[in-house]
């Protein structure tokens, strides 16, 4: 039987020699070791159109059987800018550096919603997806790429609704809008926003695969972090302590100079830009680091 | 030439719950790291064995497996459920790492650990396509080019542009299974599949497998259904508590798979003050036994069981019934036989009783037996539970379908058509 069984495989083998030779030779060793920075870009790359499929994925699937669809990315931050319209701007009359306070709280709120977006979804790649990837493998940085990504395009959805309500605002004289030139860092700054979202997302994520906990404190610590970040005020409203520790929140320097761009309010926030850079490059790159780490054993602890 | 080779291979795998607990072992691993030395866990780690009770918190799933796989060949992975099967494939497949050792896989590898993977209930067929094929691997052009292929394959047609929520379960394994037999890996992982889907749609699994197997690449096949094992494999691995113990034709692994299974489970022997029972009888022991013509210790669908049980009765001039029942690993009763009656008076002491199940009456699966005391046919002094589980195998002429008959039992009853 045996010798039976491996002349039938040598034969096969000969017949089929051409047939490897023609695709490209691919070697693999999966072991226990790890480099320390092992993050696999050209295979991420070569899965490229599974992330665009997550993007559709995530799109098509958000929005079957409701009425209004798509309509709700748009709906979602304009009924936000009304309620802060109508409580911060009319009961608690917070100023908003002269802008009316409807695109003060618009304009913030698109920037601020692609970020929590990114950070709060990307946080629950393992957790959410442990069934999936229990199963298959594949690059476990396609799911966060594509949160990114999605994220990316209903951000552009609202800019074309906030570009809308600008216009409207100047046609009909209520606002006199001073386009700044550093309006074109706007794709840097919604890069920063993405990076960060995306670092600090996947860290966390590799942080609740074992220890639950952290997600309860996510769940608030966003919900903390967006009044800690310049969006209902202006930077210039706070001063002493709070002043210090909004500084210390990259998020402030990148809502400020966006505001700067459109509005021509305030200064140019430079100072805030770099350390914004600065602190998304290594929240980029422990994320990464924790994250390869945990994403080849996630599935024993989970 | 080698696809796969895996060398040294070891997986080790926590019990327990994720707790308070596991934080301070995490922080003494680390702290052993730091100083550079050996992960304390592993020297306390046990070989896996279900049935015994560990005292550590720490298993092997798999302990120094090695093997490699060549180029066409179909590669059969038997065992019992916790033998690391499941392990070994999930680390073939990277959807975990190993503890120690090292793999080298030589193509690009596939794997249906479980068909369906990825499927969005709220997606159509078509979409579904596109996202499960993707996940599995393949490119959007690849897939626009089998699109056709794979709607044919699957018979889900008029379908396709429903949401798969709508889909019944056999249209929902059919689509998935057609994606992911029109993968083209190099290496092929299959956990399984068989158990689902109807004869042709089985029949059109087993034939794309072969296909797959012809076409110079190689498949890992893993199952509990020794006939396809035996049809599709040309060379078997068996695993047991984490190891592998027997490599070689399918028919000789199967053999020796079947071999192993006896003798702890099949007999019990009690010293009489700790048997169970009470003050009325206790159980001195029980032993299964296969009967066949060819003589081989193994039970499948064709073996008579033979089962002798002694027990000791306590009670002077008892008029005594033995009762045996016979259960299904779900838990229903499949049969209940009682000894003669009228019962025979039995005295104080050591008696014993034969019962034989004929061949072909239980189908394939896990059964277990209890056996009660009977007082004047009516009055139960003591159930003695649970003290035979067994497996019966299958054994069949070859036939084209390869899957599980339904029932707990499967008489051979006369039954053929005129021709």
């Amino acid at each position: 039987m045996h010798i039976h069984s491996s002349i039938k495989s040598t034969f096969v083998i000969r017949e089929m020699d051409s047939f490897v030779q023609e695709k490209h030779h691919h070697i693999e060793v999966i072991s226990s070791k790890r480099r320390l920075f092992d993050v696999r870009l050209r295979e991420l790359w070569n899965y490229r159109d599974l992330v665009m499929v997550f993007v559709r994925r995530d799109f098509v699937a958000q929005y079957k059987q409701t009425i209004l669809g798509p309509l709700w990315f748009v709906l979602q931050p304009i009924l936000t800018a009304l309620m802060f319209y109508f409580i911060f701007g009319r009961i608690a009359t917070i100023p908003t550096q002269g802008i009316h306070p409807f695109l003060f709280y618009f304009s913030g709120l698109t920037l601020w919603g692609y970020f929590s977006d990114v950070f709060t979804k990307c946080s629950n790649t393992f957790v959410g997806n442990s069934a999936l990837f229990g199963k298959v493998y594949f690059p476990r940085l396609a799911v966060p790429l594509s949160i990114v990504i999605s994220g990316l395009y209903k951000w552009m959805i609202q800019s074309i609704v906030l570009l809308v309500v600008l216009i409207w605002f100047q046609v009909s004289g209520v606002e006199n809008i001073n386009v700044h030139w550093s309006l074109a860092l706007v794709p840097l700054y919604i890069l920063l926003l993405a990076l960060l979202g995306f670092g600090l997302g996947i860290l966390f994520s590799s942080l609740t695969t074992k220890y639950r906990d952290l997600s309860f404190l996510l769940a608030f610590g966003v919900q903390l972090l967006m009044y800690g970040t310049p969006i209902i005020y202006p930077l210039s409203f706070t001063s002493g302590m709070m002043r210090k520790l909004l500084e210390w929140n990259p998020l402030s320097g990148i809502l400020e100079n966006f505001r700067y761009a459109l509005f021509s309010v305030g200064s140019f926030n430079l100072g805030g830009l770099v350390y914004a850079v600065a602190f998304t490059l290594a929240a980029l790159t422990v994320g990464i680091l924790v994250f390869s780490r945990v994403e080849k054993s996630f599935m024993d602890t989970v | 030439m080698e696809r796969i080779k895996v060398e040294h291979l070891y997986k080790q795998y926590r019990l327990g719950q994720v707790g308070t607990g596991s934080l301070i072992q995490d922080v003494n691993r680390w702290w052993h790291k730091v100083r550079g030395k050996e992960d304390p866990t592993l020297k306390v780690t046990e070989s896996n064995d279900r049935s015994k009770q560990g005292n550590s918190d720490y298993v092997w799933a798999l302990k120094d497996i090695s093997f490699s796989v060549n180029h066409g060949e179909v590669l059969g992975i038997i065992g019992r459920n916790g033998a690391g099967k499941s392990s070994l494939l999930k680390i073939l497949s990277k959807v975990t790492s190993p503890t120690k050792g090292q793999i080298t896989l030589n193509g690009r590898v596939a794997s249906l650990l479980e068909v369906g993977t990825g499927f969005h209930p709220e997606l159509t067929g078509r979409e579904n396509i596109y996202l499960n094929g993707a996940i599995l691997g393949m490119s959007k052009r690849e897939i626009t080019q089998k699109f056709d292929e794979i709607v044919a394959f699957s018979g889900v047609e008029k379908y396709i542009d429903t949401p798969v929520k709508r889909y019944s379960s056999g249209m929902y394994v059919r689509l998935a299974f057609a994606v992911a037999a029109h993968l083209e890996p190099e290496i092929l992982i299959v956990d399984e599949v068989l158990a689902v889907g109807d004869v042709d749609f089985q029949k059109k699994c087993m034939g794309k497998m072969k296909d797959v197997a012809s076409h110079g690449r190689t498949v890992l096949f893993v199952s509990h259904n020794m006939e396809a094992v035996k049809n599709l494999c040309t060379r078997a691995i068996l695993m047991e508590h984490g190891t592998i113990v027997s490599e070689g034709t399918p028919s000789h692994v199967i053999e020796t798979y079947l071999m192993s299974r006896n003798q702890s489970d099949w007999g019990k022997e009690y010293r009489e003050h700790e048997a169970p029972g009470n003050a009325f009888t206790r159980l001195k022991s029980v032993q299964l036994k296969p009967l066949r013509e060819d003589g081989k210790p193994i039970i499948t669908v064709k073996s008579s069981l033979e089962i002798n049980i002694s027990f000791w009765n306590y009670v002077e001039g008892l008029v005594a019934n033995l009762s045996l029942h016979l259960y299904a690993a779900t838990g229903e009763c499949v049969f209940n036989v009682i000894t003669q009656i009228p019962p025979p008076t039995i005295g104080v002491g050591l008696h014993h009783a034969r019962c034989v199940i004929p061949k072909e009456l239980l189908n394939t699966g896990t059964f277990y037996i209890s056996f009660m005391l009977v007082q004047d046919t009516s009055k139960p002094l003591f159930n003695f539970e649970e003290v035979l589980t067994f497996e019966v195998e299958e054994e069949r002429e070859t036939t084209n379908w390869h899957g599980k008959y339904p029932g707990f039992v499967r008489p051979k009853i006369d039954f053929k058509i005129n021709p």
